[in-house]
Formats: C-alpha cells, structure tokens, sequence
C-alpha cells in the first residue's frame, strides 16, 4: 500500500504517538420512548495517533459517541477505554479534558469578544497569548476584540480551534467540524489539522465525507451500525463508496481490529 | 368592623357573580361551566376547611407551636407542588423541601430576628403563606428555566465541559440566565404594586379598617418579605437543580423535553 504524506508526517512523531484504545465498549442510550438503543456494541480497536486518524460511516453510525468516549463527554456501558495506556475512567475529566481537546460541529462560540471565548479555556490569558492563538489558525490578531456573533462559519470554527489549542491539548477531537462550511473554510481547517500533527498534537477527525477522509488520514476506521468494521469490511466498504472516483490517490490504511478485548 | 364581616347571606349573595362567568361561558359556548362549577366549589370546601383549622391554630389559647407546625405543613405542601408542576424532573421534592425551609428560615428569621412582626399564630400564618405561596410559584419558574435552559444549550455547555471547565462553570451563564427570569417577576411587580394594583394584604387590612399609612407600612413590609423569600427559594433551587443534572465526572445528564 502506498504512504501518504500524512503518514510521512505521522512518522516524525513516531513512538511519542498518542494513542487511544477501546476494549469492548458498547454504549446504550435510553430513549425518548424509553426504548434502549445500542449506540456502540463491543467496539475493539486502537488508534495511533502519529497522523490524522479519521472515523467514518455514515450518520447515526455511532462514529461521534465514538469521539466523545475519548474525553468522557460520555460513559460506556461496558468495556473501557484507555488513553495512553491508562482507563481514562481513572482519569480526572477536567484534566483529561484538558489534555483531549474537542471542537464540535456546530460552532459553539460564546456570548461575547474573542477574548472573552478564550478566557473560558484559559482564565488568566493575556493579549500576547491571545493574539498568538489566532495566529496559530491564521486568523489577525485585532479579531481578538470583535464580538464572537459577527464572525462567519469558517472563522467561528477557527475561533473554536484556537480556543482549544489554549488548554495546550496533546490531542484534538474533530467531531465534523466542517460540515457546515463553504470549501475555502474546509480546506483551510483540514490543513490546520495537518499542522498539528507535525507539531505533535494528536487529530481525531470524525466526517461522512469519504473524500475529505482519503485526502487527510493517514489512518481510516469505518464505523457501521454501532460497529467497526474489521479490515476487510473496511476496505470493502470505502471501495463500494468511492466506486464513483473521486480521486486518484486513496492513500490510507486503517487500523488493526483490537488485540487485546 | 362591621365592614370585616359579610355573613353566610352576604358570601351567598357573592354567588351572583358566579352566574354571571357561567351565563357569560354559556353564551359564548367557552365550554367552561363545569370547570367554573368544580372550581367555585373547590375553593369554598378547602377555604372553609382551612378556616375552621385557622380558627382552631389562631385560638388565644393554642400555643403558639401549631403555628409553625401549620407553616411546617404549608412547606412540604408546597414543596408537593412544586414537583408535580415540573415533571420533567423527577424526585424534585427533597430540593423544593430544601429550599422552603431555607425561605422559611431566612425570610422568617429576618422577620421576627428584628421584631418586625410579634411572634403569634395572627402574624406567623399569614406571613408564612405570602412567604411560601410566592416562593413557589417562582421555585416552579426557575426549575423548569434551567432544564430548558441547559437542555438548549447544551451545545454550549458541553463546549465548556470539553475546555475543562467544572459543572459549576459551564452550567453558570444559562442557571444565572434561568434565575433571573424567574426573580425578574417578583421585581416587576414589586415595581408596579400601587400603581395599577392594590395588594391582597392592604386590600384585606383597609377593608378591615385599618389605616391607610400603617395599612402601607404593612404591606411595604411584605412585598420585601416576599422578594427576599423569592431571591432565596430561586437561589437554592437553581444551585441545587444544576448540580443534580450534572454527574459527578462532570457531564450533562441527558434532559427531555417536559411530557
């Protein structure tokens, strides 16, 4: 198989490499009609973070409760997830939280200036460290003091990027942070997310969009039905999808279904 | 103080009044009757059943304890209704008990601490029930403001979670939000008292006879009774409502819209 450029990148961070690894996680949610609906079942697989890993299926598939089990915005039912090698339900939220970053796919900004949205990460920020946050997404500098309702999509969800980079994360989650965005903003955050794996930083990216995943990870795992497909379903699935040829170069790999659950 | 007695006839009399809501209902088919008619009846069956405990609590003779056993009894009795008046959150009834009993302490507390009021059944009753009876109703307000709050929102405030922010601080802006909904009422109407209507206190002490200058004192005494009580009830409630929709890691339980 051919390596990306994401997984050349992947490799200069090679054993210092993030990981997450889940063992069995199911997940059940209880219903408006108070019927259970198994969200996750018996999920086993491990992420390597060197390079952008990328979660796809398609909508309800289970792939951003997936995401959320990462940084404990959810509990599984069964099995347990490890980052680093540690249960993260040994792990204390805030500061898990703080070190598993998340941006969302609506744009969450707060009420009031920029600023005002970085103090929430980081209470004591200056205007040097502000200033520089925004740099870091390419954004000016003098939006620091401009109210967060007049920003546009792209530059909300940049806002949101910077906000979170504040909490100095060693992993960001991107939970379809572009759906909502024209292509000039897509591309502009997928090439964000690229920089913060060269700078170390783990990327989880969560889309339903095949294309965007093949032209970002370096690692793809499918999820169907609250499942991840194993190896060859993957492969299967990602060919069936892309049987219309949306590119030349589908350069990706995914991961090992899990050894250890 | 002829004026402070109608009689049996004079409350039979009232009655008219009655059939002029239920001609009023027929005529425009509003459909209402029956309802008036179990309505009128309710409230003259739990008054005079109230009345007849009230005569027996305000006897010069019964000591003073059956009052604040009677304000004891209106407590839970509210705090009961809070939790059927917010169903969305089940087992409400400890938090709206606990914010009672905070009201009562605090609003009582000030009241009788200062010899404001005497302390006897003609002055502990009544005030307990402005105390609680306002209380209540914007205990409900604040309960049902922060699940809606907080349920839309929660974009918002699992952003601040996911920063590392504590439940306290990223439940802040939307449990401030739903507080000051539900004490903004009791100030309006705090600002309008006297201009567009007279109060029940005043209202039942002119009638009584009374002073119009003591009658104000008085009711001024009250509306700052009830605003206190209000402030304290909204606090406990919205504080402790919060905290019970977050698990201790920190998370928002999930929240449905009310049934």
């Amino acid at each position: 198989m051919d390596r990306s450029a994401c997984q050349t990148a992947g490799v200069s961070s090679g054993d210092a490499a993030h990981s997450f690894r889940f063992e069995g996680v199911s997940l059940d949610r209880t219903g408006s009609d108070g019927g259970v609906l198994r969200v996750l079942d018996d999920v086993s697989t491990e992420w390597s973070l060197g390079g952008p890993q990328c979660v796809v299926g398609p909508s309800g598939s289970g792939k951003s409760t997936l995401l959320r089990l990462c940084n404990r915005l959810d509990v599984p039912t069964g099995g347990r997830v490890l980052f680093d090698g540690e249960d993260v339900a040994t792990l204390d939220p805030l500061v898990l939280r703080r070190r598993v970053g998340m941006v969302f796919q609506r744009v969450t900004l707060f009420a009031g200036t920029v600023a005002a949205n970085f103090a929430v990460a980081r209470p004591d920020v200056t205007a040097e460290e502000g200033a520089a946050a925004l740099r870091r997404v390419d954004l000016p500098s003098n939006l620091l003091d401009r109210p967060a309702g007049e920003l546009s999509g792209g530059e909300g969800q940049r806002v949101c990027l910077a906000r979170t980079l504040l909490t100095d994360p060693e992993v960001v989650l991107m939970d379809e942070v572009t759906s909502s965005l024209d292509t000039a903003s897509r591309h502009e955050i997928e090439h964000l997310a690229h920089d913060l794996t060269h700078q170390g930083i783990g990327v989880v990216w969560v889309t339903h969009d095949l294309a965007q995943a093949q032209r970002l990870a370096s690692s793809i795992t499918v999820v169907r039905s609250g499942k991840v497909l194993d190896d060859d379903d993957a492969r299967r699935y990602l060919r069936q999808a892309t049987a219309h040829g949306t590119g030349t170069d589908h350069d990706w790999h995914h991961d090992q279904p899990g050894e250890g659950g | 103080m002829d004026t402070t007695s109608i009689g049996w006839v004079g409350l039979a009399a009232s009655l008219v009044l009655v059939a002029v809501a239920l001609g009023l209902s027929t005529v425009f088919r509003l459909g209402l009757a029956r309802e008036m008619l179990w309505a009128v009846a309710r409230a003259a069956v739990q008054l005079l059943a109230v009345g007849l405990a009230l005569g027996l609590v305000l006897d010069p003779d019964t000591p003073v304890a059956w009052a604040w056993a009677w304000v004891a009894a209106m407590c839970v009795l509210a705090a009961w209704t809070v939790q059927r008046r917010v169903p969305e959150v089940p087992g409400l009834l400890p938090l709206a008990l606990a914010a009672n009993v905070a009201v009562a302490v605090v609003s009582l507390g000030v009241i009788f601490g200062l010899g404001i009021f005497p302390v006897s059944a003609r002055t502990v009753v009544p005030l307990g029930g402005m105390m609680l009876g306002n209380s209540m109703t914007a205990t409900v307000v604040v309960a049902r403001r922060v699940v809606a709050e907080l349920r839309d929102r929660r974009d918002e405030v699992e952003a601040r979670l996911a920063l590392g922010c504590p439940w306290t601080e990223a439940s802040r802006p939307y449990v401030r939000q739903a507080m000051r909904v539900a004490t903004t009422t009791q100030v309006e109407s705090t600002k309008a008292v006297g201009l567009i209507f007279l109060p029940g206190a005043m209202t039942g002490l002119v009638l009584a006879g009374v002073d119009a200058t003591d009658a104000v004192q008085v009711q001024l005494a009250i509306m700052y009774l009830i605003l206190g009580s209000v402030a304290t009830s909204v606090a406990v409630m919205g504080l402790g409502l919060a905290r019970r929709l977050f698990t201790p890691d920190h998370r928002l339980v999930p929240l449905r819209r009310e049934a």
